[in-house]
């Protein structure tokens, strides 16, 4: 599965960004997960532990934040939820439709400790 | 600057150490930043290059993916022997193992290049860079991807690649579109192969498959082929060189041509405003 080389992308930013922060230790992550980014969340927890082994990141924790379908109707105007294999509009139906939420892998939150303590 | 007695902490800045501020302290004197990164920045990035050599040589790049078995193989052969003629093709050819499909390629004097993967499930930006270092991309006019057999993994890696197009197998089944989402989501086109079995899988509806299609708010157009059947493989060498023209027209306009959803942070700006 391509979750681990997904990880491994992953760990590469935190990796970046913590040198970047002067950090000594990734403590948390937060990670949005789409259901139609091809990527499995629970996989991806899975995968975390192995591909931080080693790094800065090492020991951290994961924390997958889900979300939603949305879909915007270009027939009738409106958002509305929707599932993976059906983006339709749950007002008028129309299958055209351009996804607003449901398809993002992104990183949005790293905490950290930096090198020099805090007193 | 110092960051102990907060002597650098400004009315314009401390909005950022409140609660839920991008440089928030939590209690146990660790730091929390907020970011916006896509995690396959770095494939993209592999990805965008990819595609700038792509339109400053004139190739039109196409991927194409399936399960394995779906005939994307067959369906390179068969357009190779159609196209040959008036366009300079070349195949970059995605598997585990072995280099049989490459050879297949070859076999009609066409340019092909074998990547391995071993045991990875796609391929991704940086596999196709190093497989085009072996192409001499000047004398190319269109060339297809043939991505590793497998209806999930691959629709999560943008290659550079112009358009994506995605098979589907008459006995696969009509609901793999429904199954399968992400990936046929993201089909410019979608070919539904070994049609010529229809009769005898007569369970499949090719009206039911594009249904399925269409409601991944897809509008892309969805044909039917079968290389055994001269005749019905038409509609897509007609396609393809619809959008070869539209890909040339483009580059003279200094314009790029993407496929219809990419997986990547278009929605990252929606995302942060």
């Amino acid at each position: 599965m391509h979750e681990l080389s997904i990880c491994q992308a992953l760990i590469d930013q935190v990796e970046a960004l913590a040198r970047e922060q002067r950090a000594k230790r990734v403590l948390s992550l937060v990670v949005g997960v789409g259901p139609l980014s091809g990527v499995e969340a629970r996989l991806l927890k899975q995968a975390y532990p192995v591909a931080a082994a080693g790094t800065l990141a090492e020991g951290s924790e994961l924390d997958i934040e889900d979300r939603p379908i949305r879909v915007h109707c270009k027939s009738c105007g409106e958002d509305s939820d929707a599932t993976a294999n059906r983006l339709v509009c749950a007002f008028c139906e129309d299958w055209r439709t351009d996804l607003i939420s449901g398809d993002e892998l992104v990183l949005t939150r790293v905490e950290f400790v930096r090198e020099q303590a805090y007193v | 600057m110092c960051d102990t007695c907060g002597c650098n902490i400004t009315h314009g800045n401390q909005h950022l150490i409140a609660p839920g501020g991008k440089l928030h302290k939590t209690e146990q004197g660790s730091e929390a930043l907020s970011v916006l990164k896509n995690l396959l920045s770095e494939n993209d990035h592999m990805a965008a290059h990819n595609r700038e050599h792509f339109d400053r040589h004139g190739v039109f790049a196409v991927n194409l993916m399936s399960s394995p078995g779906a005939g994307k193989t067959s369906l390179l052969e068969a357009s190779v022997d159609a196209l040959s003629d008036r366009y300079r093709i070349a195949v970059i050819e995605g598997d585990l193992e072995t280099e049989n499909d490459a050879q297949r390629i070859r076999s009609r004097g066409v340019e092909a290049v074998q990547i391995t993967t071993g045991s990875a499930c796609h391929l991704d930006a940086h596999m196709v860079h190093d497989a085009l270092h072996q192409l001499k991309l000047e004398d190319i006019d269109i060339l297809f991807i043939e991505n590793v057999g497998n209806l999930v993994c691959p629709a999560s890696f943008d290659l550079g690649q112009h358009r994506n197009v995605t098979l589907l197998s008459v006995p696969e089944g009509d609901d793999k579109p429904s199954k399968y989402p992400v990936i046929f989501r993201a089909a410019d086109l979608v070919a539904l192969t070994k049609v010529d079995l229809l009769p005898v899988l007569d369970d499949f509806s090719t009206q039911r498959a594009c249904d399925n299609v269409r409601a991944l708010a897809n509008a892309a157009p969805v044909l039917e082929l079968s290389v055994k059947q001269s005749d019905s493989m038409e509609p897509w060498l007609d396609w393809l060189d619809q959008e070869v023209e539209h890909h040339r027209q483009g580059c003279q306009r200094g314009e790029t041509m993407r496929p219809r959803i990419q997986p990547d942070g278009a929605r990252l700006h929606a995302l942060a405003t």
